[in-house]
């Protein structure tokens, strides 16, 4: 059991929906990013996701593209990425940390190292985007190996035929991707995302989460309700983006979080 | 010739689309299964004569090939040394090399009924050579093409206006190559049901960089069959310049099973390989990473951030290099090189003045190595460099680097 597993057992009890917030680490600066970071769990975040910012983001959209231009710039690194999760465990807070973002970074550390010291960092899971099942030697099976789920993304290009190559070896959560496209692009409407969830809930146990094009407490509510949470990242960067104050970030994220768990 | 496949270079990639460690399918879900459609409609392809009897009637009528193998004279008298030929691509329909594959992944695309065609360009010469197919076929084409490299290669942009393409320029990262194969991912991962991908170099996931080579190996299988005729014999070295390496790679696989002759890929050394980074010597200058779909070797930093590279030639202007180069290089069978922008556009002028040939910026680089080493090989050693994009695009950016006034 990981403590995204936890999170997900307590919700059941719980009858909640899960809450899921991307951030970007070292945006805009690393400590904001860091305060930001710790004041997820506060404002009803079930589950963070960390970005680690990569130069060549290639299924992210202008809003993510731009956080890690300014991260990057900024000076953020693989190891200040670990730092920020660090701090989170520091305050002694379990709230599951996956840290989402590119291969290279990761596999320019070198695998084994890069697992133990996001381990040792209060690291629970990994979505790294350019990974399919096809590579899953490179990491996803280390990861596993060394107690950290390895999330998978499954999509509507996902057909029935190809979903349980994408489900085998997905720990953790399954996290749908309800549009064929890139982060921040529009959404797809709850009446359609159902059916989708269901397909992949008829092939697994795990919890399947949706995110992509998600902006508001009302679209989080209903894309949540037909799904076991719901994910929302290029709407809360944008706003971080726009230099707003940590705690009318976090405000918009506390809202985003209710309209989740009405879902 | 070796006598088994064990001992051949020539089986690669193996079913996971590595060349030994290199390669592979580092792509999104989104785009998984696509690949994997692409892969079985090229494997069948492939065996089709059909398939083939369409692209030889296309690149003797359309194309204008097979590209002569010319016999630079005046050049191997001036440099005293190896008998020095050029396979002429820069002939071919739109200039350059790259209509050689396109026009293979347009047919293909035309097999899987995609009406929609993007692609990314650097020097714009795969640009333009994708516009071309799509106008003859009456598909509708988006070239995404870095903002920097609009600027410098500007009359390849209007080209491919003239030829009904939309071309988008991108402005994220630097401006170049690579920030354009970034956006096109992008568009694909977008419009996954009626667009294809039409790659221009040997990069990107499985099976890009084997199904380009197998299209650009036209130049290689010429060659051969002209030196034959020629001197009665093969060539003893083959050079050509390297961004992604689909020239190369088609000049050099037909030849990887023959141990006599030597291979020389030329990277872009751009200001020099120095620890500025200011080249795109990927193998000289970099280390194994993953971008763009396969591993190979990148210009990046100690975090694993790819670096942006340097090169005045906007055609080689990229932090990678195709998987099968990485491979080649790491078993040794291929020997790499680079060259700077100095010692390019010097060549230029040569080829310019000595053979009435104004060659693009990419294949004088492979010119710039054989001025090396050309004059201390023997008079009986054959050497072929593949001239395989024409200079015309590049007089702009060629007057200014060499301070003249165009109007003078």
């Amino acid at each position: 059991m990981t403590r995204i597993d936890d999170t997900f057992a307590r919700l059941r009890a719980e009858g909640k929906k899960a809450f899921v917030a991307y951030v970007m680490a070292g945006d805009p600066d690393y400590e904001t990013s860091r305060e930001i970071v710790l004041g997820l769990p506060g404002a009803g975040v079930d589950i963070i996701e960390l970005g680690l910012p990569f130069t060549d983001p290639m299924a992210d959209g202008p809003t993510i593209q731009l956080a890690g231009q300014r991260a990057l710039e900024a000076g953020q690194t693989l190891d200040r990425t670990l730092d920020i999760a660090r701090a989170l465990r520091a305050t002694g807070d379990e709230t599951p940390i996956v840290m989402m973002g590119y291969y290279n970074p990761i596999y320019s550390r070198g695998v084994a190292t890069f697992l133990e010291e996001a381990r040792a960092a209060g690291i629970d899971g990994l979505i790294v985007v350019d990974l399919p099942p096809e590579e899953d030697d490179e990491l996803c099976l280390p990861a596993q190996a060394a107690g950290l789920n390895f999330i998978r993304l499954a999509t509507p290009t996902t057909d029935d035929k190809r979903l349980p190559k994408v489900l085998t070896n997905t720990s953790g959560f399954v996290y749908y991707v309800s549009i064929t496209g890139i982060t921040g692009a529009a959404a797809a409407q709850a009446t359609d995302v159902g059916p989708e969830v269901a397909r992949i809930k008829a092939q697994t146990d795990l919890p399947v989460i949706v995110g992509f094009g998600i902006k508001t407490p009302e679209a989080a509510q209903a894309i949540a309700g037909v799904a076991d949470g719901a994910v929302v990242g290029s709407a809360i960067v944008e706003r971080i983006g726009k230099g707003e104050p940590v705690a009318d970030v976090l405000a918009y994220v506390r809202a985003l979080a209710d309209g989740a768990h009405r879902g | 010739m070796p006598d088994d496949l064990i001992n051949s270079f020539m089986t690669g990639p193996d079913e996971k689309g590595r060349f030994g460690d290199f390669g592979g399918r580092f792509v999104s879900e989104t785009l998984m299964p696509l690949i994997l459609e692409l892969e079985a409609q090229y494997e069948h392809a492939k065996t089709d004569p059909d398939f083939w009897a369409e692209m030889d009637w296309l690149w003797k009528h359309y194309v204008g090939r097979p590209s002569p193998l010319y016999y630079a004279e005046r050049l191997t008298e001036r440099l005293g040394g190896a008998k020095i030929y050029f396979k002429r691509d820069e002939l071919n329909h739109t200039g350059a090399h790259k209509i050689n594959n396109v026009l293979g992944q347009i047919i293909l695309a035309r097999r899987m009924g995609k009406t929609r065609i993007i692609a990314e360009t650097g020097a714009g010469q795969h640009g333009v050579a994708t516009a071309t197919v799509c106008a003859k076929f009456g598909l509708k084409c988006v070239v995404y093409m870095g903002a920097h490299d609009v600027e410098r290669q500007a009359p390849n942009v209007f080209r491919m206006k003239l030829l009904g393409a939309e071309v988008v320029p991108v402005t994220s990262g630097r401006g170049t190559l690579k920030d354009a194969m970034n956006d096109a991912l992008r568009d694909w991962v977008t419009n996954v049901r009626d667009t294809f991908y039409c790659i221009g170099t040997v990069a990107g996931p499985h099976p890009y960089p084997a199904m380009v080579r197998d299209f650009q190996s036209i130049i290689g299988k010429e060659t051969r069959e002209q030196m034959m005729e020629a001197e009665g014999r093969l060539p003893d070295t083959i050079i050509a310049a390297i961004g992604g390496g689909s020239n190369a790679m088609g000049l050099f696989y037909p030849f990887l099973d023959d141990k006599d002759v030597a291979i020389i890929g030329v990277e872009a050394g751009g200001k020099g390989v120095n620890e500025k980074m200011e080249h795109c010597a990927s193998l000289t200058g970099g280390r194994p990473g993953v971008l763009h779909g396969n591993r190979t070797y990148l210009l990046q930093d100690e975090d694993g951030q790819i670096l942006e590279g340097y090169s005045i030639s906007a055609g080689l202007d990229y932090p990678g290099i195709g998987p099968e180069h990485a491979w080649l290089h790491d078993v040794g069978r291929a020997q790499y090189v680079s060259i700077t922008d100095a010692e390019a556009l010097e060549a230029f002028k040569v080829c310019c003045e000595t053979e009435g040939i104004i060659p693009a910026l990419e294949p004088s680089h492979a010119l710039a190595h054989v001025l090396k080493i050309a004059p201390d090989l023997p008079k009986d050693h054959l050497l072929v460099m593949n001239l395989c994009g024409r200079g015309d695009k590049d007089i702009f950016t060629v007057a200014r680097a060499l301070g003249w006034d165009m109007q003078g």
